[in-house]
């Protein structure tokens, strides 16, 4: 079931103007317009904040020249991207080499549109939401896995098989984490996943096992995204810039926004799923349902500040910590962490408010 | 039984970690070692192991410690030092004595390894911490050391 519900008016209003075929192609362009806007401005908005944290927590200041306090920083490095000469090695295979860029960037607009911003701002309120999330987040490292095989290069090589032992491993964890939420609230759909927890957030509901899925969840989400201590993909010091290092400018660019914008659907599928998505604390603003982005990106930016706080202070692992991590800690424990919440809603232990 | 204490440990160590990095950032504010350089040129104090360039520091009365006896120029890996000396008449012993005429330093030539300042026997030389060493004539880098009229400080050899 398809569901384009961004503002009733707006529909209304487009609906009573034209012809219905008409109407829902100009609401679907008007919809991937504010999506594509969306992904740009909140890119470019993570690539600052992610340098301003990163200098604070490194005792620096960080970009503070362009516009006030360095906002307008990302803008003139996207402006610079943009008139940059697009370059390629001599014997890439052009034609995957062209389109990898575009499947990591895809794959993640694809994602945005499933993640509910607030009751009204959900472009695609799919049954299997969860479930869509997990799949098109494995796809993008399909992207990756082109990108890094057709510079010929072996950096990029190196880079991008890395990225796929890696993503194999912790996409297991990332969906059996989610799976124990499911346990509870029974459902795929986004919107009704946030729906049960009107009566307490999932983390609250699930107690014990839902705090063990949650760090299972962000550890293997930093994994998924690529990010330190994960980042063997890239792992500047070993190898260049791993799998982009053959690309420039804007092909770059689509790389390195894509990776930032992943991190924000990681944040925000944790919101959603663990604290409530656009639900507010206790429902204190529940008479204003306009306020529901707020919180939102509110418990998105909370958790993207976990993310960066993480890419920060740990040091890089090696390809065999990684795996041990994933293998012999992880699966297991979130394995056992399953049959625990199952047990939790037989026996009705969970907590509802 | 070791599975789970290594977990335990694991945790941890990251917890710790991310409360040193967490100090960190909540009080960055205060404590950025970020120097905007140009903007507080009137202020920025360099730290005082900072290697800018050799200096021979003199007193009021226009005296320094270097006794001429020529152990840095040897020492240096690079020829940067140069020691033009003269015999003159020792005022106390009315001895002939060795004395500087001009302590030629190279600072294009400075590698700021410090061995000249570890071998000199009397603190004659030191580290300045002027690091705006930029000029457009590479002839100005070569300076004097001892400045003009200046004499040994009495009691330096004794
Ligand atoms: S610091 Fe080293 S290179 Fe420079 S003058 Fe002294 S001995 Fe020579
Ligand atoms: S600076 Fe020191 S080592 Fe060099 S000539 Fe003078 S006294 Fe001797």
């Amino acid at each position: 079931m398809m569901q384009l519900r961004i503002t009733e008016n707006v529909h209304n209003w487009l609906f009573s103007v034209m012809p219905e075929g008409v109407a829902s192609i100009v609401e679907m362009v008007l919809i991937a317009v504010v999506y594509l806007t969306i992904f740009a401005v909140a890119g470019l908005f993570l690539v600052l904040l992610e340098r301003r944290v990163a200098a604070w927590f490194q005792l620096r200041i960080g970009p503070n020249r362009v516009g006030p306090q360095g906002l307008l920083q990302t803008m003139a490095d996207a402006i610079k991207l943009l008139t940059k000469e697009l370059t390629g090695t001599e014997r890439a295979d052009k034609f995957l080499y062209n389109l990898a860029p575009y499947f990591v960037i895809i794959t993640a607009l694809m994602a945005l549109a499933v993640i509910p911003f607030s009751a009204e701002f959900h472009a695609f309120d799919i049954n299997i939401g969860l479930f869509f999330l997990i799949a098109i987040s494995s796809i993008g490292v399909i992207g990756i896995l082109l990108g890094g095989w057709s510079s010929n290069n072996k950096y990029s090589l190196i880079g991008a098989m890395r990225s796929g032992v890696q993503t194999i491993s912790y996409e297991l964890s990332v969906g059996l984490s989610l799976l124990t939420m499911v346990v509870i609230t029974g459902s795929l759909q986004l919107s009704e996943i946030i729906e049960i927890q009107k009566s307490g957030w999932l983390i609250l509901q699930g107690h014990i096992p839902a705090v063990i899925a949650f760090m299972i969840f962000m550890i293997s989400g930093t994994a998924e995204t690529n990010r330190a201590p994960f980042d063997m993909v890239e792992a500047e010091s070993e190898l260049g810039a791993g799998f982009h290092t053959e690309y420039s400018g804007m092909k770059f660019a689509y790389f390195f926004l894509a990776e930032f914008i992943n991190m924000f659907i990681i944040s925000a599928i944790a919101a959603t799923v663990f604290f409530g998505g656009w639900l507010s604390p206790f429902g204190i603003t529940e008479s204003i349902p306009e306020l529901g982005v707020f919180w939102f990106l509110l418990k998105t930016m909370a958790l993207v500040f976990l993310m960066m706080w993480f890419r920060w202070t740990f040091p890089r692992l090696r390809v065999d910590q990684l795996l041990t991590l994933e293998w012999k800690y992880l699966l297991p424990i979130n394995l056992v962490n399953i049959v625990l919440m199952a047990l939790l809603v037989w026996l009705n232990l969970t907590i509802r408010l | 039984m070791s599975y789970f204490s290594e977990i335990y440990k694991g945790i941890k160590t990251l917890l710790t970690g991310m409360s040193v990095t967490g100090k960190y950032f909540v009080t960055s504010r205060k404590g950025a070692i970020t120097q905007q350089y140009p903007d507080n040129r009137d202020t920025l104090k360099m730290f005082d192991r900072f290697r800018g360039e050799v200096i021979m520091p003199h007193n009021e009365e226009n005296e320094h410690r270097c006794t001429g006896c020529q152990k840095c120029e040897i020492a240096c890996p690079n020829g940067t030092i140069e020691i033009i000396w003269d015999r003159g008449i020792d005022e106390a012993t009315g001895k002939k004595k060795k004395k500087i005429d001009q302590f030629i330093y190279h600072l294009s030539m400075c590698t700021m390894c410090g061995l000249c300042i570890d071998v000199c026997p009397h603190d004659a030389i030191k580290w300045g911490q002027n690091f705006e060493n930029s000029v457009y004539d590479r002839s100005t880098l070569t300076r004097v050391l001892n400045k003009p009229g200046s004499t040994l400080m009495q009691g330096v050899e004794d």
